[in-house]
Formats: structure tokens, C-alpha cells, sequence
């Protein structure tokens, strides 16, 4: 199959480019998508091809961005909002939590509201304050919104386009300092015959301990299954954090019993503590050790010069790999 | 600290004087056919016997909440009979004048309050958008729906216009104001009308804003006015001014009716702890009811009969909400899970699932289910 090399952050702009050929009703908006393609040029080269009704420069207010939306996904549009930053996305919580979420539900489906929501998120690139968060709990806490993230510019192209097709509102969130990591791309073919967007992926098979990622984790997990010499690990990468495909965590599990959960977000009430509890119920008699969790820490995001301590790396996955093997 | 911007007595556009004189106004043509002032007198005393119905279906427990309208009937009915079948209204939670006019039913109004649904009508079958609780919201959705009527090409002289509720208290909301903005800066087809009755719950308008309301519309750079909000004739013929320049592409109008909210914010609120009754008092003499009524009469446009008429079928429509009320049916236990999300969720559904057998396993044990 022929591919093509890009990065990360190109694989979501030509699948966003893909989207928008595919459908007249797809809209990108946000602040600075137009001209400038976006501060990190996610959408460069949209405003010029596809022009200012379709690339929407939007106010400088983030709760507009989205309450817009809401009413452009009700005149049959399909919007592509974009959140500047992570830390940025708070203004909109109330349209997205109170509105977006539960509109399916208030109007027993008569509405449909196709949004889309990405948000560049997570740590390591050196950022202010409000530039590294990684908010995904928030999201997977709220009925009537599907979370994704992506890990490889491969799942980038084809998820931002299952997202788009997708009846219902989608977060969907860019691992910011995986931007620029480059692989090979598949091209051709249908979003439709893509691997789904609510499918986990085996990144790496293994048979002694599963650990699973999801974003900008993915990496550094597969770093650290190859670093350690003594375990065989298998890296699960969640790809959907709303729904989570339990069936595939849970096969892992089964066969490897023991689990780590590695996320940039703080521990207490995050993803992990959602996946230990169900695997907890689901896999009991077939786990070795305690599920581990590796994540930041329940304070705010550090300044820039400590981000490297507050981030999980190689080694703070491996202490949770040798926590479940000395258990 | 001197401020005369806020000081400065507003113009009021008033085409109906409290007793029921009838004032041409240059700039907004209205036309008092007896037909058409027959017709609103009909639909006002109509939402109002709507609204006493729903008040007292309360206070027999069998509805949770009702937001009263009352005091607020010229505002709401004259602003929905200025639209168009094909525009669209995004009502706040106390437009049931608005409603009536855009042909939701009592039922399906009573079925949101009494708790069988939070929604309760097809916001696309009446063009009339679901009722928004939180304060403010839905001036941005009415927002991004006029976006997409302009993307549509859908403007022109029979053009498709877009109108928003909501109350003095939104003002103070950060999304009403985005609202603004973004409207203005797209040039976008909406109506923004503000029903200032004066309180929002116990907060009178002073606490929300310094200025007169529509005078921030001229902040954001499209025009704003405030009319006489107890005077049907004017707040028809200014909304129907309005949607005409935003369906012909001339952008947004702020409209600041100036009503008062006789009732309580809602059932479970107690005006008297923070208001004073002269104050209703004084409203109540501007009645947008009793001055229509006057109209007819001065004019000779309706007599006897025809009060007794509307009288009656007030009668009527009460005991058909008494009882269509009574006999909304509550929902089914797994009606919980219903339209969360458009396409399969594993999660809701193995809980669905889980919810479903849960219930089964009381299937024939003593005391079953409840």
C-alpha cells in the first residue's frame, strides 16, 4: 500500500483537508485557523482553499466557539472547533458540558450535533502556564461526549475524519509534543474501512505485563517496554478514552495479569483509577499484583523547568513495572 | 461620579398607550385590523389562562416547577406573531407566549415542567428550539444557527431570520455578551430580545446593569432599542422590523421590551421577601391585557360576544391542561439511557444492559419493582 511521510500535526491537517472535500457541511473554527493556519499550523493552507465561510476566525472568546457550533450543528453544519490550548478550554465547559453533551438526550434525539472539539494537549514542550494540561478526565466524566486521542501520524489522518463522520459531539485530543514526530501514512482507502475510532490497539505484543497509553504517552511506553531486557511487555494503546474498549484491555490482561496505567494526567480520579476499577471487577482472579498507575502529580502543572520531573518518563514507568513484578 | 449616559431617560417605542389608545409611530407601521386586534387579544388572554392553569397544577403537586409569564404576555405574543414559519426562536425557560405562538402545545410545554422529560418538543417541527435553563446559552446558539443560515444563502426579503429569549439577568452572562459580539462581527441574522422584566429572581435590574440594556448594542456596533414590552402592537411591529433587516442581511438588532414579571421568578420563589407590592401595583395599570381590550372597545372592534367567547374558550383550554396534564404518562425506568448518544457506547450499553436485568430480577418476587 502506497504511503506518505508526515508528521503528526500534517496528518491531521490533510485529514482535515479530506473531510472538508468530502463534505460541503464540514466548517473549521477557532481562534487564528484562518490565515495563520493555527498556532501550531494545524490547519494551514485551509483558509485559502476552502475560504472565510468554511475557515471561521473566530472571536477571541472560547464559550462562543463552541456555543456557535452548537447552533451550526443544528442548521445541519458539521464544525471543527478548534481550542487554542488545553488550558484554554475551561471558558467552553459550560457549553460543552451543559449544551453539547446533553442536547441528544434533552431533545430524545431529535437533535444531532456533530461537533468536534479538538484541544492540543498534555506537557513537554517547554510551554507557560495553562499550555500543558491534560484535562481528559473532565470529558470521559460527561455523558454524551466520545474522547479520542491519537498517538501516530498514521491514527491522526483517519481519526480526525471518523471524528468529523461521527453523530456525536467528539473531543478529540492532539498530543502537542508529538506534532512533529513523522511516520508513514496510508493514504488511500475510506475513514470508514479505517481500524475504528473506538478500537484500542496492540502496539506492542507481550506476555508478561500489559501497560497501557494513550496520546503523548504512547511513545514513552513503547520506549520503556524496549528498554526493559527481563519482562515481555505489551503496550496497549487506548486510542478511544470515551468509550474505552474494554474487550481488548481486558484480553491483555487476562493473558499478561498485571497492568500498569501510564498517563500525563494527575492520578487521583483520572483515566487510570476508571481502567484499574473496571479491570479490578473484570479480570480479579486473573491478576498477579494491584493494577499500578504511573501519572503527574495532584498539583498544577509545574512551571516548564520541571515539567521533565512531573511527566511520567522511561524510568517512572519502569518503577511501576518493577511495583507489579515485586508485588 | 457623574455618568449622564445612564441617567438619560430612554426612548420608549410605545404604539399602545395603558389605556388603550392607539399611537402611529414614524418608524414602525402597524396595522389594527380588527381581525389582527381580535386575533392577539385572543392569544393573550390564552397564554395567560395557560399560565394560571400550569401555576396551579404546581400547587397540587402535579408539576415540579412552572416559570410564571404573567405580566410578560404583550412581549412574548407580539414578538412571536412578528416571525415567519421559517425562522427560527431560541427561547429561555419562561417564552410559553412564544411557544403558543410557534404551535407547541400545552401538553408537550406541561411534560418538560412535570418532569417526564427534559425536553419535550420537536425543536425542528416548530422551529422553536427547546427551553435553556442555563441563563444565557442559547443567545449563542441562536448565534451560530444564523451563521448557518447565512452559509446557506438562505437571506433575502422572504429569508430565513433568527430570534433569541432571555431575561435583564443574562445581560450580566459572559455567553449573551459573546453572543453580541459574535453576531456583529459575522453580521449574523438575529433578533436578540431581552424581556427586562425587572428582576432576575431577587436581583432588580440595577444589580445587572448600570446602562439601559439596549444601549450596549451600540458597544457592539448593531442597533438596539427599548420598546414599551406591555404593549402587544409595539413589540410586534419593532420585532418584525428587526427580523426583516436580519433576514435582508442588514445583521443583528438588540430589542429591550420593558416589561415587569408579576409572579414569582418561579413556583418556588417568594417575591415578597425582596419586593415591594406598590411596585406591582403600579404595573398592574399597565396591563398589556386590559389596554388591548380597551382598544377593542374605544374602536368598537369587538363587543360583548366576543369577550364572552374568548372567555370561554380560556375555559376550555383550562380544563384541557388540567387533564392532559394528569394524564402524561412517566416515562419507563430505561428510558434513562435513551439518545445519550447517537451511535453505539459499550459503556452505556453494558449499563443498560446491567440496569435492565437489575429490574428483571424483581419480575415476580413479592413486592415487585415498587
Amino acid at each position: 500500500m502506497s504511503g506518505t511521510e508526515l508528521t503528526l500535526g500534517k496528518a491531521i491537517n490533510a485529514g482535515l483537508r479530506r473531510a472538508m472535500e468530502d463534505d460541503p457541511k464540514v466548517l473549521v473554527m477557532g481562534e487564528d485557523v484562518g490565515r495563520l493556519g493555527g498556532v501550531f499550523r494545524i490547519t494551514d493552507g485551509l483558509y485559502k482553499d476552502f475560504g472565510p465561510d468554511r475557515v471561521i476566525d473566530t472571536p477571541l472568546a472560547e464559550s462562543g466557539i463552541i456555543g456557535t457550533a452548537i447552533g451550526l450543528a443544528m442548521r445541519g453544519y458539521r464544525p471543527v472547533c478548534e481550542i487554542q490550548f488545553d488550558g484554554f478550554f475551561f471558558p467552553a465547559a459550560d457549553q460543552t458540558f451543559t449544551q453539547l453533551a446533553k442536547l441528544r438526550a434533552r431533545s430524545e434525539g431529535r437533535l444531532t450535533l456533530p461537533v468536534v472539539i479538538r484541544i492540543p494537549y498534555g506537557g513537554g514542550i517547554g510551554a507557560v502556564e495553562h499550555h500543558s494540561e491534560s484535562p481528559e478526565a473532565y470529558f470521559t466524566h460527561t455523558a454524551g461526549l466520545r474522547v479520542v486521542t491519537v498517538a501516530n501520524p498514521e491514527d491522526a489522518y483517519w481519526m480526525i475524519q471518523q471524528a468529523i463522520a461521527c453523530d456525536d459531539p467528539v473531543v478529540f485530543l492532539e498530543p502537542k509534543r508529538r506534532y512533529w514526530d513523522k511516520a508513514t501514512v496510508h493514504t488511500g482507502g475510506s475513514p470508514a474501512a479505517a481500524t475504528p475510532m473506538g478500537a484500542a490497539r496492540v502496539a506492542r505484543a507481550g506476555t508478561d505485563l500489559t501497560l497501557v497509553a494513550y496520546g503523548p504517552m504512547v511513545k514513552v511506553a513503547l520506549q520503556a517496554a524496549e528498554a526493559d531486557t527481563e519482562h515481555s511487555i505489551e503496550v496497549v494503546d487506548l486510542r478511544s478514552l470515551s468509550p474505552v474498549d474494554y474487550d481488548t484491555v481486558f484480553e491483555s490482561v487476562r493473558r499478561t495479569g498485571r497492568l500498569v496505567v501510564a498517563h500525563e494526567a494527575p492520578v487521583t480520579s483520572g483515566l487510570g483509577a476508571e481502567i484499574a476499577a473496571r479491570v479490578t471487577e473484570s479480570c480479579f482472579y486473573h491478576l498477579e499484583a494491584p493494577v499500578i498507575r504511573v501519572g503527574g502529580f495532584d498539583t498544577p502543572y509545574p512551571p516548564s523547568r520541571l515539567e521533565e520531573h512531573y511527566l511520567p518518563d522511561l524510568d517512572r514507568i519502569l518503577d511501576g513495572v518493577d511495583r507489579s513484578f515485586a508485588f | 461620579m457623574s455618568d449622564s449616559t445612564a441617567r438619560e431617560e430612554p426612548e420608549l417605542v410605545q404604539l399602545l398607550t395603558p389605556d388603550g389608545e392607539y399611537v402611529p409611530h414614524p418608524d414602525y407601521p402597524f396595522d389594527p385590523t380588527p381581525d389582527h386586534v381580535r386575533g392577539l387579544y385572543r392569544d393573550l388572554v390564552l397564554v395567560r389562562r395557560l399560565d394560571a392553569e400550569a401555576v396551579a397544577l404546581q400547587r397540587q403537586g402535579e408539576l415540579g416547577l412552572w416559570a410564571s409569564l404573567l405580566g410578560q404576555e404583550a412581549a412574548q405574543i407580539g414578538s412571536g406573531r412578528a416571525l415567519q414559519p421559517q425562522d427560527m426562536a431560541f427561547p429561555s425557560y419562561r417564552e410559553h407566549g412564544v411557544a403558543w405562538c410557534r404551535g407547541v402545545t400545552h401538553r408537550d410545554l406541561l411534560a418538560m415542567f412535570r418532569g417526564v422529560t427534559n425536553g419535550g418538543w420537536d425543536p425542528y417541527e416548530h422551529n422553536f428550539h427547546l427551553y435553556t435553563i442555563v441563563i444565557g446559552s442559547q443567545t449563542l446558539h441562536a448565534t451560530g444557527y444564523a451563521m448557518g443560515v447565512q452559509r446557506d444563502g438562505a437571506l433575502g426579503p422572504d429569508g430565513t431570520a433568527v430570534i433569541t429569549y432571555f431575561g435583564d439577568g443574562a445581560t450580566s452572562q459572559g455567553d449573551t455578551n459573546e453572543a453580541f459580539n459574535y453576531a456583529a462581527v459575522n453580521n449574523a441574522p438575529v433578533v436578540f430580545f431581552c424581556q427586562n422584566n425587572q428582576w432576575a429572581i431577587s436581583e432588580p435590574s440595577e444589580r445587572q446593569t448600570r446602562a439601559p440594556i439596549y444601549r450596549r448594542a451600540a458597544g457592539f456596533g448593531f442597533p438596539g432599542l427599548r420598546v414599551d414590552g406591555n404593549d402587544v402592537f409595539a413589540c410586534l411591529a419593532v420585532t418584525r422590523d428587526a427580523l426583516q433587516r436580519a433576514r435582508e442581511g442588514q445583521g443583528p438588532t438588540l430589542i429591550e421590551a420593558f416589561t415587569y414579571r408579576m409572579g414569582a421568578h418561579t413556583t418556588s420563589d417568594d417575591p415578597t421577601r425582596y419586593r415591594a407590592s406598590e411596585e406591582a401595583e403600579e404595573w398592574r395599570r399597565k396591563d398589556p391585557i386590559a389596554r388591548v381590550r380597551s382598544y377593542l372597545v374605544r374602536e368598537g372592534m369587538a363587543d360583548d360576544d366576543f369577550f364572552a367567547g374568548v372567555d370561554a374558550e380560556a375555559e376550555k383550554l383550562g380544563e384541557q391542561v388540567r387533564t392532559d396534564c394528569r394524564a402524561l404518562p412517566d416515562p419507563a425506568p430505561l428510558d434513562i439511557f435513551r439518545e445519550v448518544y447517537a451511535e453505539p457506547h459499550s459503556h452505556l450499553d453494558q449499563q443498560r444492559a446491567e440496569f435492565a436485568d437489575y429490574l428483571a430480577s424483581f419480575e415476580g418476587a413479592e413486592g415487585a419493582a415498587r
